[in-house]
C-alpha cells in the first residue's frame, strides 16, 4: 500500500495536500447531488431489485476514490431460485 | 456483548477524534475487536483521521433511516482487521439521529464487537447527549485549561443525569484523559498542574497524552497515532490508556518528568 510510503519518514505534509484534494473535489461535487458513484451504486440496486428479491445483507458495496477514476464494486449473492422468486 | 465506550468533552478542539481512533486502534492491535463510531453528524472528521474518507459508502444516518444495513456501512481498516468504522454523515444534520435508531445500532454493534467507541461531537447539545446515552464508560478527553475543565465538569454532570446508566440508578463508569499536555509549559508554570485537575474533576485518571507533532503527522497520512508511529510518545501513552482501561493498575508518567506518580491521585475513586 501506497500510504505505509509515507510512515518511514519525511513530510507528511504532502499526504495531507493530496488526500485533501482528492476528498474535497468529491465533496463539492456531490453537493449538488450529482455524485456519480452515490448514483450508480443506488441506480445498480435498484435494477437489481427488479429482477430478485435484494437480501441487503448479501450485498457488499465498495468504493475508493480516486484522484483520477474512483473504482465501485457490487458483490451480490444470488442464489440458485432468485429468477423464481421474482416477478 | 461488548462495552460501549463515549469520547466526550463539551469543549470542542481538545482532542476526541484523535483520542477515539487512537484508542480504537490500541485496542484493535491487540486482538480486540473494535468499531468506532463517528456521532459527529454534519462535521464528521474520524474518516479522514483514520485514513478511510474515500471508502465511505454509507454511514450513520443512511443506516438509522433505513436506508442501508449496518453491515454495508462498516469499513473495515485497511491495515489492522479488527478495526472497523462506522462513518457519520456529511449531508444531513443531527435531526436525523432518533434516539431509537441510535439504540439499534448500538445493541447490533454491542452484539458484534468487543468495544464500541462512541466519538462524541463537541457541545452538549443532542448530538453529545446521543453519544453518550447508551454508554458503559466515559472517557472525559479534557487539557490542561481552564475552559477545558470547566466544560468537562459541565460533561460529568451530564453523564450522570442523562445516561441510561444513570437513569437506571446504576453508575457510569468515568476516566479523565488528558490531553495536549506541554511538559515545556508545564515546566515554566503556566499549565493547570495534573493534580489540580485531577482534584477539580475527581475522576481517575486514564492517561497523559503529549503534545506532540507525532499526531499531526499521524493525521496527515490518515492513520491513528498509534498506528502510524507506534513507538512515539503520544502513540506509547495512548496504549498505556488501554492497558489501564482494561483493568491493569499501572503507575501514571507525567510527561518530562521522571517520577512516576500513583498513589493517592491514580487510585482515587470518584467522588
Ligand atoms: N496530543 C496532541 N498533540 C498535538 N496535537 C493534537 C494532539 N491531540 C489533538 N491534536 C490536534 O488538535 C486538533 C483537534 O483534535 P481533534 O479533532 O481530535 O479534537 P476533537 O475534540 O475531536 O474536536 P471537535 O470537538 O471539533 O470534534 C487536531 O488538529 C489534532 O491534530
Ligand atoms: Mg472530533
Amino acid at each position: 500500500m501506497k500510504l505505509f510510503g509515507f510512515f518511514s519518514r519525511g513530510q507528511s505534509a504532502p499526504a495531507a495536500r493530496e488526500r485533501l484534494q482528492v476528498l474535497l473535489a468529491h465533496e463539492r461535487a456531490s453537493t449538488g447531488d450529482i455524485d456519480l458513484v452515490n448514483k450508480l451504486r443506488d441506480e445498480i440496486l435498484k435494477a437489481i431489485s427488479k429482477h430478485m428479491q435484494v437480501d441487503d445483507e448479501k450485498v457488499s458495496i465498495k468504493m475508493e476514490r480516486g484522484a483520477q477514476v474512483s473504482t465501485l464494486a457490487v458483490d451480490i449473492e444470488i442464489p440458485f431460485d432468485a429468477g423464481k422468486k421474482a416477478a | 456483548m461488548g462495552k460501549v465506550i463515549v469520547v466526550t468533552s463539551g469543549k470542542g478542539g481538545v482532542g476526541k477524534t484523535t483520542s477515539s481512533a487512537a484508542l480504537g486502534a490500541a485496542l484493535a492491535q491487540n486482538g480486540e475487536k473494535v468499531v468506532v463510531v463517528d456521532f459527529d453528524v454534519g462535521l464528521r472528521n474520524l474518516d479522514l483521521v483514520m485514513g478511510a474518507e474515500r471508502r465511505v459508502v454509507y454511514d450513520l444516518v443512511n443506516v438509522i433511516q433505513g436506508e442501508a444495513k449496518l453491515t454495508q456501512a462498516l469499513i473495515r481498516d485497511k491495515r489492522v482487521e479488527t478495526l472497523y468504522l462506522l462513518p457519520a454523515s456529511q449531508t444531513r444534520d443531527k435531526d436525523n439521529l432518533t434516539p431509537e435508531g441510535v439504540e439499534k445500532v448500538i445493541a447490533a454493534l454491542k452484539s458484534a464487537f468487543d468495544w464500541v467507541i462512541c466519538d462524541s461531537p463537541a457541545g452538549i447539545e443532542r448530538g453529545a447527549t446521543l453519544a453518550m446515552r447508551h454508554a458503559d464508560i466515559a472517557i472525559v478527553v479534557t487539557n490542561p485549561e481552564v475552559s477545558s475543565v470547566r466544560d468537562s465538569d459541565r460533561i460529568i454532570g451530564l453523564l450522570d443525569s442523562k445516561t441510561l446508566k444513570a437513569e437506571n440508578g446504576e453508575r457510569i463508569e468515568k476516566h479523565l484523559l488528558l490531553t495536549r499536555y506541554d511538559a515545556n509549559r508545564a515546566e515554566r508554570g503556566d499549565m493547570l498542574k495534573v493534580d489540580d485537575v485531577l482534584e477539580i474533576l475527581s475522576i481517575p485518571l486514564l492517561g497523559i497524552i503529549p503534545e506532540s507533532m507525532d499526531v499531526l503527522r499521524a493525521s496527515n497520512v490518515g492513520a491513528p497515532v498509534t498506528l502510524a508511529d507506534g513507538r512515539s510518545a503520544p502513540a506509547l501513552a495512548y496504549f498505556e490508556a488501554t492497558r489501564r482501561l482494561k483493568g491493569e493498575d499501572l503507575p501514571v508518567t507525567i510527561p518530562g518528568e521522571k517520577r512516576s506518580f500513583l498513589g493517592k491521585i491514580f487510585g482515587r475513586k470518584a467522588a
